[in-house]
Parts: structure tokens; sequence; C-alpha cells
């Protein structure tokens, strides 16, 4: 210990003890299970005293909006930053080339599982999707595993999981997991099936596969990216909670709870693949559409059509088909999106029958 | 003088990570050639699929999101 402590930074980095990264990130684990316990009890004393001293009594439409939305922002804010730190860490992990690495060679089937699961962990951003399309399927990666990836990254990961989770509860996030895995692999296995191999521009595998150089990085290294991805995402994401935990609150207190069920309930029977055409061209991804589902549920509109709508929003957008016209043909951006949507229909009427 | 490549399709963050590079570079005072590679089949020569890249005098020092300051500077110190 007393080593440690005359260290300065500037000297070799060897003589650090291989338990100091470690220091920080569990200190921030322990803080935040001892600070997530208090925060109930937390709100509610501050709530009985904010009514008592405003005078606003504990059975008003008011009083349930506001100490609703006064316990659930700091909660989900705080699941986020605890998922987004450990998610951020595990993605160093896996890093594109890494993913590709892994994915290279792998048969149909096994192959689409793995792509989809991958996906979830894999740092991808809808700016990358050209250049990691190119560099899967120049390095053997099959057409049909690298089409279950670009599915399953935008609309399978941590963030919508960890909001769904904050605002739903595990189980919603659970169902969104797994339907969105499902819906994945089953499009990729059809797009594998059919190969269609000619309608990816040739020019495509005119480019030489070249392995990335991968850096070993050490622990901190990872961790500093475990925060710098907090930070990021954070930021970025809290305006659509407040709006959304906003829009919760006022229906928690105010809207009856069945003003949208006869619209996109369980027995309009539309509502499912209207929802998803609706949800097709649009862009935003998963906490920009979390206000949007909070509102529907809340409203009454069946939990299938709803995750139905929000996968249709984050995995198919129409600017994300103009950066994808660069290296497929408009017919296989046609089939690639269709196919997806149909999934996407299917998984909507299964759960909406099953639950 | 150093050869500066940033690696990206015109996204933001690859506009973010090049005034972050000439920031630095200005800063230090140090004399580069910064240019920015654009189509996807250069990019992909340097191995690179998560944009943007940063590669110095041939050699890929970075891919995949904005880089902080303190990785610019040490890359630079070389």
């Amino acid at each position: 210990m007393n080593t440690q402590v005359g260290t300065s930074t500037s000297t070799a980095p060897a003589a650090t003890a291989a338990w100091r990264p470690w220091i920080a990130p569990v200190l921030y684990v322990l803080g935040w299970f001892a600070l997530y316990s208090q925060l109930e009890p937390a709100t509610d004393a501050l709530m009985r005293r904010l009514s008592a001293a405003i005078g606003m009594a504990p059975s008003s439409h008011l009083y349930s909006a506001v100490s609703f939305f006064a316990f659930e922002v700091p909660k989900v804010l705080m699941l986020l930053a605890l998922i987004v730190f450990v998610v951020g860490v595990i993605q160093t992990f896996f890093t594109p080339e890494k993913t590709r690495a892994i994915l290279a060679g792998k048969r149909q089937g096994v192959g689409n599982a793995l792509a989809a699961t991958l996906g979830i962990v894999t740092p991808f951003c809808s700016c990358s999707a050209v250049p990691l399309f190119i560099g899967f399927l120049t390095a053997g990666v099959p057409l049909g595993v690298t089409f279950s990836f670009l599915v399953s990254a935008p609309m399978v990961n941590e963030v919508a999981l960890a909001l769904l989770f904050g605002m739903f509860g595990w189980k919603i996030a659970a169902i969104y997991l797994s339907l969105g895995l499902m819906v994945a692999i089953a499009a990729g296995l059809v797009i594998g099936r059919m190969n269609p191999v000619n309608l990816v521009e040739p020019w495509v595998f005119d480019i030489p596969a070249v392995a990335g150089t991968e850096a070993v990085l050490t622990w901190q290294a990872r961790f500093a990216q475990g925060w710098k991805h907090v930070r990021e995402i954070v930021l970025k994401v809290a305006p659509y909670v407040v709006a959304g935990v906003g829009v919760g609150a006022w229906i928690h207190g105010y809207v009856p709870e069945d003003f949208m069920a006869h619209l996109m309930g369980k027995s309009a029977w539309w509502s499912v693949p209207l929802a998803v055409v609706i949800g097709v061209p649009m862009y935003s991804n998963a906490a920009g559409i979390i206000p949007v589902v909070q509102a529907l549920l809340g409203k009454g509109a069946a939990l299938g059509t709803t995750l139905a709508f929000m996968m249709a929003v984050t995995a198919l957008s129409f600017p994300e088909f103009m950066i994808l016209k660069k290296v497929m043909k408009p017919k296989l951006i046609a089939l690639f999106s269709g196919v997806v949507a149909v999934g996407i229909v299917f998984v909507g009427y299964v759960f909406n029958a099953v639950m | 003088m150093t050869n500066i490549k940033i690696l990206g399709i015109g996204c933001a963050n690859c506009k973010t990570t090049q005034k972050l590079v000439e920031d630095v570079l200005a800063a230090k005072g140090i004399q580069a050639q910064v240019d920015k590679v654009e189509d996807i089949p250069s990019i992909m020569k340097y191995g690179v699929m998560s944009t943007p890249g940063v590669v110095i005098d041939g050699k890929v020092v970075h891919s995949g999101g904005v880089p902080s300051r303190a990785q610019v500077e040490s890359w630079l110190e070389a």
C-alpha cells in the first residue's frame, strides 16, 4: 500500500498493482446499490414534505403524478447509468473486428444466432453500417449471418433494454430481448436461404479483406471506456427519459386507462401491421421512441403492438436505406426490410395472442 | 512531415474527430498534413469497419468513435 501512495502517475505503469483499476468501478457499483435502495424512501419523504408545504392532498391527481415523476426519473437514470457502464466495459471485448473474426466462416443457423447475440454487445451506429457490411462479407461472414447482425445491432441494445427494464419492468425487457433476437435470427435465416449475392453491389467483393489491428487493452482502459459510455449515453438519453416519464406521470394521474384500447388494443387485428408500416420509415434510436411507447402502453395499446412498433422504428429506417443503397441494390433493401417487417408483425401478433 | 488521415463517411463524429485532431495539432504547434478519407473502398483498405478512424503515417491508431483529447495527444507525442 505504502509503495503505491508514493508512486506518481508519471512512473512506470507496470508498478501499478493489478487490483487498482478495480477500485473505482467496485465503489461505483456498491454506492449504486446503496443509493438505489434508499431512492424510494427518500422520494416518499420528499413528497410528504412537499405536499405538507404547499397543501397538496396525497389523494389528488397532481400528487400522484408528481410523486410518480419524482421517483421514476432518478430510478430510470440510475438503472441506465449502471447498465450502460457494465455494457460499455463488455463492449471493449467485442469490437466489430473481434465480432467479425468470430463470425467468419460460421454456418447458417449457429452463425445467425451468434450474430444476433453479438449484435447486442458490439458497439454499432448506423453510420458505420456500410463499412461493417463490407468488412463482414469480405472476411467470409455469410450474407444471411451478416443480416442477422444488421437487424439485431440497432434494435436490441443495452439502451433499449435498460430503458424498458427501468420503465416497464424486467419482464417486458426480457420479452423485447427474446423477440428481437428471434426476428433478427429468422430474418437472417430467410435471407441466407435465398442467398441474394447478386443483389449486393459487385464492387464490394473486390475489396480485399484487411484484418484490423487489435490493440490489447488494460482493465484501466476498459473501465475508462465504460465511463465514457455512461457520459455519452446518459446525457443523450436523459431528455427522453424525462419526456417518457413525464408522459407516464400525466397518464398515471389523469388519463383514463382504456383511452386507446379500441384503437390499438388486441381486438383491432390491423393494429400490428399498421404500427409496423408506420414505424419502418421512421428514424429514431431506442431512447427517442420511449416516450411514445410509454404513451401507447399507458393509454391501453396492446403490448405486442407497441413492442412491434418500437422494433420497426429502431431496426429499419429510411435514412438507413439511403446509406445501404451504396452497397445493396434496391431489390435487396426491399427484401431485407420486407422480411424484417413481416417478422416483426408476426411476433407482434403472437405476443398479443399469448398475453 | 506527419501525415494524418481521418477515415469516415461524413458523419458528425467524423467531423468532431477531425476538429479535435486539428485543435491538438494547433495547440502543440505541430505541422502535419490532415486528410479526410471518405470513400468506402479506401477506408476498408485500412481494415477499419467502424468509423471514425484515425491513421497516422499509414498506421491505424484508432477506430470506432471520437477519441479523447488525451488519446490524440499521446499519438502525437511519439
